[in-house]
């Protein structure tokens, strides 16, 4: 009985402030819970300020002392070095190139995937794949690319002997910029499918009904619906992919062990000899360039992202 | 689904070809992106001599003889798998209970959350360790300097993955009425936790840890810059001398992802734009 009171109690109690967005004016139960529930949440925010927030403020900040620790602004102009600006202008290339080549043959592998059942056994493996290649490959697709087109690389040793071809004869490269175009793609076609695939996916059957149920033609449905929908998407994924392409180190350190053709190649080396271009913290300052970079390209990114959303609810 | 059937059948212009076609374009697109693992597998088998094919790479890897060669590979798997687990456990006590709180009490902060998740793609890695560099010689006073420590920073790379694994399955779940329920019928917060939350959440819980495991065996920039020893630092430093296996590991490593992403695709919940209900198929998998 007294059980069965306490039990009623409760209930009104806790459905009272559930109801209500501001669940104010229920002391008792918010006074003896509140605290257990800021408990669960104190780990997390312990474990973000000390390995999120706190390096990324390290990252960023150190570009912005110098030697002895005192605050200057003179470090940045280490971004406007000549050299400096030539790896940001190859990073520049190398994922420009990489992201519009990733997005258009992603995008064609979206279109083929329509024709297959969205939970049949080959769909789930090329996601999976696609989650592969996109997220995880890093060194490995570097190896994958120097058993293929590496010096010694099958494709390489079998265009040299069948065909008498040698995709060498100009220099090695491989080991340098336009070497990274290739395994780049092998990962950014991937991640535009899983990308792009969603808005893809949300196209609605209904939408080209209704076109031909008001006399149009399937190519005015292509121009008028699936175009006009699919853009905010794709040029949502374009700047992702630039992004991913920008900021990704793996590959490209794993391929090109020597030299700083690219940013994040230059702050290895700045990391590693800690005084490069003759000036301090530099490893610092191009994480600042970089995440600069990565900011204008996120917002957009979001941007683009919540006009998307509108069609794949 | 027969909805995409039904487009596709209908329409005879540009905006809806033939399946046919669409199958045609994603074999060939299929093949080209076959050759360079085609090219692995093939380069992993050529001969000592450099003539013809044969096993030995393969056999040389599991040759116990080789041990010492391959001293550095090993501890670079042990501490990639120790990593793997402790990182997942350290996403699924950390986050998980995060999520649920925010989305059950204080809903206000979701966005915080989320923003905060999802920084990290913002951020890459190579930024990062710049910044972790100087905490980790903090760390390596409190902690020591063993392997697993790592899992710390890896925790913070693998939120944005963890985090939408998880979400998308919050999103689906209506665990306030479930909780709710629990809770009226007297349940503590502990019990309705181990017995309420978790189990609904099991795909997403499940999905996430795969994830962590896949992003941790593949990760480098972080453990090579602070010239820590895993899978993947151990893979480029074999591969200047054993080129061969370092391939071998390499299409080993990839395989070992693959099979784990395809469970966890066919578990449900890869991907963002999921209908809400779970299938059939992905209920059936867990049961």
């Amino acid at each position: 009985m007294g059980r069965g009171d306490r039990l009623i109690v409760t209930t009104l109690a806790e459905t009272v402030p559930q109801a209500s967005v501001t669940p104010d004016g229920v002391v008792p139960t918010r006074a003896r819970r509140r605290p257990a529930a800021w408990w669960g949440l104190t780990p997390f925010v312990l474990y973000v300020l000390a390995f999120l927030l706190l390096p990324c403020l390290l990252a960023l900040g150190t570009g912005l002392v110098d030697g002895d620790g005192r605050p200057t602004l003179s470090n940045l102009t280490a971004l406007g070095d000549p050299v400096v600006l030539r790896t940001f202008a190859s990073s520049f290339l190398v994922s420009g190139v990489t992201a519009v080549g990733g997005a258009v043959v992603g995008a064609v592998v979206c279109w083929g995937l329509t024709a297959l059942r969205p939970d049949g056994l080959v769909r789930s493996l090329v996601d999976g794949a696609a989650s592969v290649l996109a997220q995880f490959g890093g060194v490995m697709l570097a190896f994958a690319f120097t058993a293929t087109i590496g010096i010694q690389g099958v494709v390489t040793q079998l265009l040299l002997t069948r065909a008498g071809v040698d995709i060498f004869a100009g220099g090695a490269w491989i080991y340098e910029v336009p070497g990274l175009l290739l395994p780049y793609l092998y990962f950014q076609v991937p991640l535009m499918v899983i990308t792009f695939m969603p808005a893809v996916t949300g196209l609605k059957p209904q939408w080209q009904e209704a076109v031909a149920t008001l006399g149009g033609t399937s190519r005015q449905h292509l121009l008028r619906v699936v175009v006009p929908v699919l853009a905010p998407a794709f040029a949502g994924s374009l700047l992702l992919l630039f992004a991913n392409a920008f900021s990704s180190y793996a590959t490209a350190a794993a391929l090109i062990s020597q030299g700083s053709q690219i940013v994040p190649l230059q702050i290895r080396a700045a990391l590693v000899s800690e005084t490069v271009l003759g000036r301090e913290n530099v490893a610092g300052v191009l994480a600042l360039g970089m995440v600069l970079v990565m900011v204008v390209l996120m917002v957009g990114y979001s941007l683009l992202q919540r006009r998307t959303d509108r069609w794949t609810r | 689904m027969s909805a995409v059937g039904r487009r596709t059948t209908r329409g005879s212009g540009p905006g809806a070809a033939s399946p046919a076609a669409r199958r045609a374009a994603l074999v060939v697109i299929g093949l080209v992106f076959a050759v360079p693992i085609a090219a692995m597998v093939a380069f992993s088998l050529r001969s000592a001599d450099g003539t013809g094919h044969d096993l030995g790479h393969w056999l040389a890897l599991a040759d116990p003889e080789n041990g010492r060669a391959y001293r550095n590979l090993v501890e670079g798997v042990t501490n990639s798998l120790v990593l793997a687990v402790v990182t997942a456990v350290l996403v699924l006590v950390m986050l998980v209970p995060a999520m649920v709180l925010v989305h059950l009490r204080y809903p206000r902060l979701s966005r915080v959350l989320e923003f905060v998740c999802l920084v990290p793609i913002t951020v890459p890695a190579i930024v990062l360790v710049v910044g972790l560099a100087p905490v980790y010689s903090v760390v390596a006073r409190l902690l020591g300097s063993g392997a697993w420590t790592l899992a710390l920073a890896y925790g913070v790379t693998v939120l944005p993955y963890a985090y939408r694994a998880v979400q998308s399955d919050l999103a689906a779940t209506d665990l306030r009425t479930l909780t709710e329920a629990s809770r009226t019928l007297g349940s503590s917060w502990l019990s309705t936790l181990a017995l309420v939350v978790v189990p609904s959440l099991r795909r997403g819980l499940l999905a996430a840890a795969f994830i962590t495991v896949a992003v941790v065996l593949g990760e480098y920039t972080i453990s090579s810059l602070l010239n820590r020893v895993t899978l993947q630092t151990s893979l480029v430093q074999i591969s200047r001398s054993d080129p061969f296996a370092a391939v071998i590991v390499a299409l080993l490593a990839l395989a070992f992802a693959f099979v784990l992403l395809v469970v966890m695709g066919r578990v449900g919940s890869i991907g963002t734009a999921r209908p809400a209900a779970p299938s059939s198929t992905s209920r059936k998998a867990l049961s």
